[in-house]
């Protein structure tokens, strides 16, 4: 259905990218007036109309994984694009990535029962020495928002603890953030663990934070990086697609 | 504890003196045995030559003041390590070793960073607990002998305004703050979406006496900052500028700015009218020293 809900109308004009308004305008189309609303609740951080929403659109039959790609996922895009183009900024970002927990915690149980594969898993940690993680909880959010399972391993990770995680779930891919310069280098010595342990080829290794750059990480041997929250899925996107591909 | 025989900060200010602020601390303390991850608070007790020496070279390089060892001193940020119950203790001594180097008439500055921690209704801390976690650390710094604060780094206006109110309701201390603001396709915002132009106005409106910006920039975007700032403000203001942006060359990071080429540009903020100049990360002793004969000649 085109759009038909006039405030999702008005914040899909804030999509300015051609690839970007085509991308999303396909995932909303493909709902119907109620994912419609739920898409613009969740923009807006409504997170009670999103619970509500959720629980109505499942209870009327659609499936779980329907409700989340046009309702959530394609809320949480216009979200991202918003984010990164200054129009809006954390606080924003937070209220909606609430919204989206409201509205996952109706579709989580049901995905992971019917076992539905998820589009990539990513073990997300802050490295060794740094205790910050706002920059690293945006990430996940917007993954999350982007339908990927994240595991979050926390502040100061250590590198045998990405290496354990990164086993046991199953990772395809291996995140890392800094918001230190002094423990920017720790992200290199991690990759630097898993090649010597010979698991450099089991995962791709993405890095961000404040101070890192394209450069930075290029020198680290990461294969990719993200400037903020919303190119940060960009690239897992790419990355996992990378993965599929050479099988 | 200071002698009556030198003006103070403000007055200072006041007749139109410029002030030679400091360099970067936490590099500092890194290069001098922090490790990485550590608790840069806790050298107060543990290694007071250090944090001392520090504040010597700083002041030895012509910097007329300083800020104390006290950046991450909160309860909110201690606890990370472990040391919430010791904000008291951190904090007196990080004021008292600065100021145990101190010249006669200058200055030691309580540094105050950000808690970490999202206000209600974003985050868990109520704006209670909040303004408490400041007035703690900033009635500490104060019994430790500091002649200011300096709230710095942040981003979100709502803390740094009720640590303004903190300092200004518990102390007698000279109220500085600055907040980091990012480059972004649509101009200069902090990560929580305020502009240099409504910062300076809500710090103001809080009761700052000085405000401005520090850490996140090189020192060209600094200028471009400050020009922005004085677009809708003429009082007292501040800027810590980083060394620019680090790059990693054989896996240690350098910050590119040479001492040469901030003390040229610190010329132009100068220029503007900026009352307190210094450096933030990247920047050390040497570049103070430059920075000071470029503006005292």
């Amino acid at each position: 259905m085109p759009i038909v809900h006039e405030g999702l109308a008005k914040e899909f004009e804030y999509v300015t990218q051609e690839d970007e308004r085509s991308m999303i305008l396909e995932q909303i189309e493909a709902g119907d007036a109620l994912m419609q609303q739920m898409a613009y609740s969740l923009i807006t951080g409504d997170h009670n109309a999103v619970n509500e929403l959720t629980q109505k659109a499942l209870g009327e039959g659609r499936e779980a994984n329907d409700v989340l790609d046009e309702g959530l996922i394609s809320g949480m895009a216009v979200v991202g694009v918003k984010f990164r183009d200054n129009i809006i900024f954390v606080p924003e970002v937070l209220i909606a990535a609430r919204a989206m927990k409201a509205g996952m915690a109706h579709i989580d149980p049901i995905l992971s029962a019917s076992g539905v594969e998820p589009i990539g898993t990513a073990v997300f940690g802050t490295v060794k020495g740094d205790l910050h993680d706002i920059g690293k909880n945006l990430c996940i959010m917007m993954m999350r928002g982007a339908g990927f399972v994240v595991h979050d391993l926390g502040v100061d990770t250590k590198p045998d603890e990405f290496i354990e995680a990164a086993d046991e779930n199953g990772a395809d891919l291996v995140m890392m953030s800094a918001l230190l310069t002094t423990t920017m280098p720790n992200m290199g010595r991690t990759i630097a663990e898993f090649e010597d342990m010979g698991l450099r080829d089991e995962y791709k290794f993405m890095t961000g934070g404040a101070p890192v750059t394209q450069e930075f990480a290029d020198d680290m041997g990461a294969d990719g990086y993200g400037d903020n929250a919303i190119s940060c899925v960009d690239k897992a996107k790419e990355l996992i697609a990378v993965i599929r591909a050479s099988g | 504890m200071t002698t009556t025989s030198h003006p103070s900060l403000l007055e200072r200010l006041e007749r139109g003196d410029t002030i030679i602020s400091d360099g970067a601390t936490g590099s500092y303390l890194q290069e001098n045995g922090l490790e990485p991850g550590g608790c840069p608070e806790e050298f107060n007790v543990s290694h007071p030559e250090i944090v001392q020496t520090m504040a010597k070279r700083y002041f030895d390089a012509g910097a007329e003041m300083v800020l104390t060892n006290s950046f991450g001193g909160s309860k909110f940020m201690t606890k990370k390590y472990g040391y919430e119950d010791r904000v008291s203790e951190f904090n007196r001594l990080a004021a008292e070793h600065a100021r145990s180097v101190a010249p006669p008439g200058a200055f030691v500055i309580g540094s105050v960073g950000p808690t970490g921690e999202f206000l209600e209704p974003l985050g868990p801390v109520s704006e209670k607990e909040m303004y408490d976690a400041f007035a703690e650390q900033i009635t500490a710094l104060a019994e430790g002998g500091a002649d200011g604060v300096v709230i710095e780094t942040m981003t979100a206006i709502e803390e740094a305004t009720l640590a303004v109110k903190a300092a200004k309701d518990n102390t007698e201390l000279v109220v500085m703050s600055t907040m980091v603001y990012d480059p972004g396709p649509r101009g200069y915002f902090t990560m929580m979406g305020i502009t240099p132009e409504v910062g300076v106005k809500k710090l103001r409106e809080a009761g700052a006496d000085v405000v401005g910006t520090n850490c996140g920039n090189g020192i060209e975007r600094m200028i471009e900052i400050a020009r922005l700032m004085r677009e809708v403000d003429d009082g007292y203001m501040l800027i810590h500028s980083n060394a620019g942006i680090p790059a990693i060359v054989d896996m240690e990071i350098v910050y590119p700015e040479t001492p040469e080429f901030m003390a040229d540009h610190f010329k132009t903020l100068h220029g503007l009218g900026i009352n307190i100049l210094g450096g933030c990360c990247g920047t050390g002793p040497d570049h103070i020293k430059a920075l000071v004969s470029a503006i005292k000649g």
